[in-house]
């Protein structure tokens, strides 16, 4: 076989990266045996079915991305942090800024919100796992093993190129040999069913499980952007399968769907994909929305205002955009009446989204207002995402948007619309209910500082690319010549990016820190919250809650501690749980590589991966195993001993 | 806590009024079809920066006046379900601001996707501007002429650039005199711009396109017509013919410098949307069998909007290079 295909040819970095992959998998496996902890990983998380478990894995996995694709980040602003750089070449530069869309995109905020979902949605409406937890673990390892399969390919073969959205005819195999884009291909689709399954599982998850009482204007704002978010995913994402699939076609067997030769058509990859990729931004903004409401309701000690206009501002977000994905190429030559329609389809998101503001506004006022570190997340939030919101607005306008297009103009936008749309989101989740999993809380000290390396610095980092932009400088350019004028400002972008590295070093230093000195919470509602998920003890116990709660209000928790309801009526009784498989871990690992030897056009290993999927698919269809009881005592033992008494 | 809002107002404001600012090439427009998106701009960014003023006030004023305090230790907030009459003022004020725009944006979109008012009764000078990695190669059909990486143009003169690419997407763009506009090899796209101001403009591919894309710039000299005249006729002198197979050696090329030929490759080379040919105009592989001709005639519209009965069943091959002309159809809106 002909090895060079598998080769990087790249210098320092690439070895670099090759050395620290290799070195950090020979430290995990050695660590594993030395510490006699490979049973307690097969057994306890990579075989797990509980909605917690999972959750944390999509957060564990989440934030390795983040530190992966924030390194792309940090190498793209060194190398255009002067002109005429020479960190990197430009082959290297298209792979890294590919990477890193993907990766913070695909592999950082969606398993993170997951992750988040995962944990929390179950909890919020008072349900002991999601309707499929088997289902749900192979969600999980699918995106994680189509995450790993996208990863290896800078070391093996190549990254991808042409960029996040791959345009046709640049990602072909005419312009991109290398076999870059066909891991593009496989391995978000990888991943992409597994997220596609978690669409399903969360719709029924919400819509069958919810406690007594518990009716749909009842349940808690997440829960119903979870809801909202996982109806688009089930809309949006058959697009991208099929997108993915045709450039699979093209790329390993020839076709010419998107091809310049024999009538394809590279517009058609340009619509299917932000079909695709213009509900993905509210994929991954709405359940920040849902968060966000949850948080800021908990810390001004206030019911969320207007909670019914709320909701209805999230269900026409969601229609509005599957509507507007041509603003994505405005400069494509449509016209003005196809430009104009979807100039006003976009610009009418302003209006819902404005009514969020406005309502999180109308809830801090006449509140008593905390400013904990989940809070400072999202009370920077609103002023720093209307800036993304309103330059959205200026962006949405056809006309304007000729000279915007393509500028870093655009990058600043959707950097201040992602960033703490989805980013202060996650982290402010992460703070709010680290608690609720672990069961102590994240220092508040260390939070703050974390909190304010990183809302400043990402102002310095991503402010002056709106003026870049105007000046002239497009995206995606690895360096420019001094007389452009870029380099002052490119400067100051890449000194914030350095303190936005900073802040995240501070944060997960916190997350250590914290593991070792913070005393245990076992009040199980640390901030004196209002939803159902502090009803429980922290940690949650595997069956969420020992007596399913009765929900008589919104904000449920809160009403009954206010009110003295009681939430839990009935006997503490036998719980029935799923058991743990390993099947949707080994249906991951098959898949992974099946991906691979695709990637490569290696048929014959490809072909035996793909009939090992069918096999452990049937082999999971046909799996007699009705889960098993806890029985009452050991209920009881779990709960005195979680709060915090001598059993 | 948070009080960049008003940081961010003076910032902005900053950068608009400073006089002579001209290294924001952006809003230091040469032509009226970049005047024309400039005046939006700052319109819009106008608009937005009273949006934000509102939202900045408000935010500042509840959080500095309901936050917790020792002094209000006791205090219990209300239960507000809402106020449907504040909702409705900020549901109707954005759809307000929104539809203001929508005008401005619709009439801004048709200004700039026509040819300019003041030049309305000219004869455009028509130049295709085609794209191969990674230089520009501009063909002037009534001339004869063709450059590559530079382009001269007369002041005060409607321009129409039809644009093409030999490979991927790529994006016509001099931000001084107009708009950008995608070059596909599939389909023609028109740009109109006009200049006003004699003098060189930096233009460039600002669609990612590969390798060589940071280089993709050319220069458009814009010089009296007298001059414009003389260069022509001199480049019809002096300069040699683009003959087929130099063309073909050019597309291959990964980088050149600027080149002058006293013919154009559109003679053997034909622009997309045209019948029959377009599709091996670059030179490859391209068989053309079964199938394809339907295909090629539905590309031939795509993706104009408008659903004319003289593009889908009109067989007939033009004599002359038709473009994609969405402004024809759609400029008396």
């Amino acid at each position: 076989m002909d090895l060079e295909k598998f080769k990087v040819h790249g210098g320092v970095l690439i070895y670099g990266a090759m050395v620290s992959i290799a070195l950090a998998t020979l430290a995990i496996i050695i660590g594993l045996t030395v510490f006699k902890k490979w049973g307690y990983l097969w057994r306890e998380w990579l075989t797990t079915v509980d909605h917690k478990r999972i959750g944390v894995m999509y957060i564990l996995a989440a934030l390795l991305m983040l530190f992966r694709g924030g390194i792309d980040a940090l190498m793209m602003r060194l190398q255009t942090a002067a002109p005429e750089m020479k960190f990197l070449d430009a082959q290297h530069y298209n792979e890294v800024f590919t990477t890193h869309g993907l990766i913070m995109i695909l592999f950082m905020a969606m398993p993170f919100i997951i992750g988040l979902m995962n944990v929390i949605v179950p909890l919020q409406i008072g349900a002991r796992d999601v309707a499929f937890p088997r289902l749900n673990a192979v969600s999980f390892w699918l995106f994680f093993f189509g995450a790993m399969l996208l990863n290896i390919s800078f070391v093996i073969g190549g990254s991808p190129d042409a960029g996040w959205s791959a345009y046709f005819p640049l990602a072909s195999i005419e312009f991109s040999p290398t076999v870059g884009n066909n891991y593009y291909s496989l391995a978000l689709q990888i991943s992409g069913i597994g997220t596609m399954l978690t669409g399903v599982n969360f719709i029924v998850t919400i819509l069958k499980m919810r406690a007594p009482g518990m009716k749909l204007m009842r349940m808690p704002m997440f829960t119903w952007s979870v809801l909202i978010t996982n109806v688009i995913i089930v809309f949006a994402f058959p697009v991208l399968t099929i997108a993915l699939a045709l450039m699979m076609f093209d790329r390993l067997f020839g076709s010419q769907f998107f091809t310049m030769a024999n009538g394809g058509m590279d517009m058609l990859w340009a619509n299917l994909f932000w079909v695709w990729g213009h509900p993905e931004v509210y994929i991954v903004i709405l359940p920040a929305f849902g968060i966000y409401s949850d948080i800021i309701s908990t810390f001004s000690k206030k019911n969320l205002y207007g909670y019914t206009s709320m909701v209805a501002s999230m269900v026409i977000i969601s229609l509005l955009s599957f509507l507007v994905w041509a603003h994505h190429f405005y400069t494509m030559g449509q016209g003005v009446m196809v430009n104009s329609f979807f100039s006003i389809t976009t610009m009418a998101i302003a209006v819902p989204t404005g009514v969020k503001i406005f309502n999180w506004l109308f809830t801090l006022r006449k509140g008593r207002i905390t400013f904990t570190t989940p809070m400072l997340y999202t009370l920077a939030f609103i002023p720093i995402f209307t800036i993304g919101g309103v330059t959205g607005v200026m962006l949405a306008m056809a006309s304007a948007d000729y000279q915007y297009h393509n500028t870093m103009f655009l990058v600043a936008h959707f950097h201040y619309v992602l960033i703490p749309g989805a980013v202060f989101a996650v982290i402010a989740g992460f703070h709010y209910w680290f608690p609720k999993v672990f069961g102590f809380r994240l220092n508040e000290r260390l939070g703050k500082h974390a909190f304010w390396w990183i809302i400043i610095s990402f102002n310095v980092a991503f402010f002056p690319l709106f003026i870049l932009g105007l000046m002239g400088m497009t995206r995606r350019m690895y360096t420019y010549s001094a007389e452009t004028g870029f380099g002052p400002l490119n400067m100051v972008s890449f000194a914030g990016a350095l303190g936005l590295a900073i802040g995240f070093v501070i944060l997960v230093y916190n997350i250590y820190w914290s593991t070792r000195y913070m005393p245990r919470d076992t009040t199980g509602d640390p901030w004196d919250a209002r939803t159902l998920e502090w009803a429980t003890n922290s940690p949650i116990p595997a069956y969420n809650f020992a007596v399913v709660p009765t929900v008589t209000d919104r904000d449920a928790f809160w009403v009954s501690k206010q009110e003295n309801i009681p939430l839990f009526k009935d006997q503490i009784k036998k719980i029935h749980m799923p058991s743990n498989t390993g099947k949707p871990f080994i249906l991951g690992v098959i898949f992974f590589f099946f991906g691979f030897f695709m990637v490569f056009s290696m048929w014959v290993p490809a072909i035996v991966s793909g009939v090992g999927i069918l096999i452990t698919l049937c082999a999971m269809s046909f799996d007699r195993d009705h889960g098993f009881y806890i029985p009452e005592k050991e209920i009881i033992a779990t709960e005195k001993k979680l709060r915090g008494e001598t059993v | 806590m948070n009080k960049k809002g008003p940081l961010y107002a003076l910032f902005l404001s900053l950068i608009l009024l400073l006089p002579g600012c001209s290294s924001i090439t952006v809003l230091n427009p040469k032509g009226p079809a970049a005047r024309t998106i400039s005046d939006t701009i700052i319109l819009s960014i106008l608009v937005m920066l009273g949006v934000l003023a509102v939202v900045y006030i408000l935010y500042i004023f509840v959080i500095v006046k309901y936050r917790a305090k020792k002094s209000n230790e006791g205090y219990v907030p209300p239960h507000e379900e809402g106020n449907k009459w504040l909702e409705a003022i900020w549901i109707a004020i954005p759809i307000i601001i929104v539809s203001f725009l929508s005008v401005v944006t619709v009439k801004s979109t048709s200004a700039v996707e026509n040819v300019a008012a003041d030049y309305k009764n000219q004869k455009p000078l028509v130049i295709y501007a085609s794209s191969s990695n990674w230089k520009w190669h501009f063909s002037y059909p009534e001339e004869g002429i063709e450059t590559v990486n530079y382009v001269n143009i007369p002041v005060h003169r409607a321009v129409e650039f039809r644009l093409y690419s030999f490979s991927s997407i790529t994006s016509f763009w001099v931000p001084q005199l107009a708009g950008q506009k995608y070059a596909m090899n599939d389909m023609l796209t028109t740009l109109h711009l006009s200049a006003d101001t004699v003098g060189s403009y930096l233009g460039r591919n600002s669609n990612f396109s590969g390798k060589g894309f940071a280089h993709m710039e050319f220069e458009t000299l814009v010089m009296p017509q007298k001059d414009y005249d003389g260069w022509v006729k001199d480049v019809k002198e002096t300069a040699q013919p683009l003959t087929e197979d130099e063309f073909k050696a050019l597309l291959k090329t990964d980088f050149v410098g600027r080149k002058t030929y006293s013919s154009n490759h559109l003679t053997f080379s034909p622009p997309p949307g045209n019948h029959g040919d377009h599709m091996s105009h670059d030179g490859m592989e391209m068989d053309m069998d079964n199938g394809n001709m339907e295909h090629k005639e539905n590309k031939k519209i795509h993706p104009s909007p408008a659903p004319s009965s003289e593009t889908i069943f009109d067989g007939k091959p033009d004599t002359e290079v038709q473009p994609v002309d969405d402004s024809t159809h759609e400029g008396h809106h």
